[in-house]
């Protein structure tokens, strides 16, 4: 992975006339800066609402429990940027920028509401979901049924015990993976990290015993 | 060509792959290269693997996207 640091170095911090009249709104206290924090909070609220009922159902929240989640995101992402407010060097439009914290408050927020479902697995490992995961019809049982032992085999032979438990979390029981990041007490970035070099090791070992391309640019 | 081609895009691992904490750090950029109409996947590659591969990270693109594009009506 690379960095892309240097990439933001090369961005001119410029301001548009519309994120340049925000920043001196919101920087000095006063009925003005009320007024756009009012306006602002509507605008984050209106993001959360409809990002939370969109993602909601799949995460089994729904009605007003739903609703506090889109409150408490808009206000806590109002409560973020306004302390980030220095922070912003006019890389993008301010309400861009503003935006993706609203957004990654309602992501984080379903995350934890994942685990009061009652019927959450973890400890179980339900491997007759995956021909179903990767699209294998069972007509074609006999072409596959090879293929998912390697597979098996692979996870329980070439993964870390880390790696197995979240390839196992992830892709076998659909466990999400902010829910499952949040569980064990990690982050999105670290368990992304194990699922990358977890499907590397897969893809070398099933690549080797000739059941996938031996290419893995994965560049499209 | 595999049989298996949403196993094999699965595993499929890309080396330009910045990760989430480095692609959510740009967010903002790249939403809003993308909502100019610019080449974003070209400037920012790193980026635009992660965002392939990864869902959460995907999913926060297009509702981050999604919010830029309404709010221009």
């Amino acid at each position: 992975m690379i960095p892309v640091n240097r990439v933001v170095d090369e961005i001119p911090a410029r301001l548009d006339p519309e994120s340049a009249e925000w920043i001196r709104v919101l920087a000095v206290a006063g009925p003005q800066r009320e007024a756009a924090l009012a306006r602002l909070h509507g605008m984050l609220l209106r993001i959360a609402q409809r990002e939370a009922r969109r993602r909601g159902p799949r995460m089994l929240v729904a009605g007003p429990e739903l609703e506090d989640l889109a409150y408490q995101a808009a206000a806590d992402a109002l409560m973020a940027i306004t302390g980030k407010l220095g922070q912003f060097r006019g890389e993008s439009r301010f309400t861009t920028w503003a935006y993706r914290f609203v957004i990654l408050e309602v992501s984080a927020k379903l995350g934890r509401h994942f685990w009061r479902r009652p019927d959450v697995p973890l400890e179980a490992e339900d491997w007759d979901r995956l021909p179903g995961r990767f699209g294998f019809e069972p007509a074609r049982e006999s072409e596959w049924r090879d293929l998912l032992a390697a597979l098996r085999r692979a996870v329980d032979t070439e993964l870390t015990a880390r790696q197995r438990e979240v390839f196992v979390a992830i892709v076998v029981n659909g466990v999400p993976l902010d829910a499952l990041a949040l569980r064990l007490g990690s982050s999105r970035n670290a368990v992304y990290k194990m699922m990358f070099d977890a499907r590397r090791k897969l893809r070398a070992a099933l690549a080797a015993n000739g059941y996938l391309d031996d290419d893995d640019s994965g560049r499209s | 060509m595999n049989g298996w081609p949403a196993l094999d895009r699965f595993l499929r691992t890309d080396p330009r792959d910045v990760g989430c904490a480095e692609a959510m750090e740009m967010l903002h950029v790249y939403v809003d290269l993308v909502a100019a109409g610019g080449d974003a996947e070209e400037r920012y590659p790193g980026i635009a693997a992660h965002l392939r591969a990864c869902g959460p990270c995907g999913e926060d693109f297009a509702a981050l996207l999604a919010a830029v594009r309404d709010a221009e009506g």
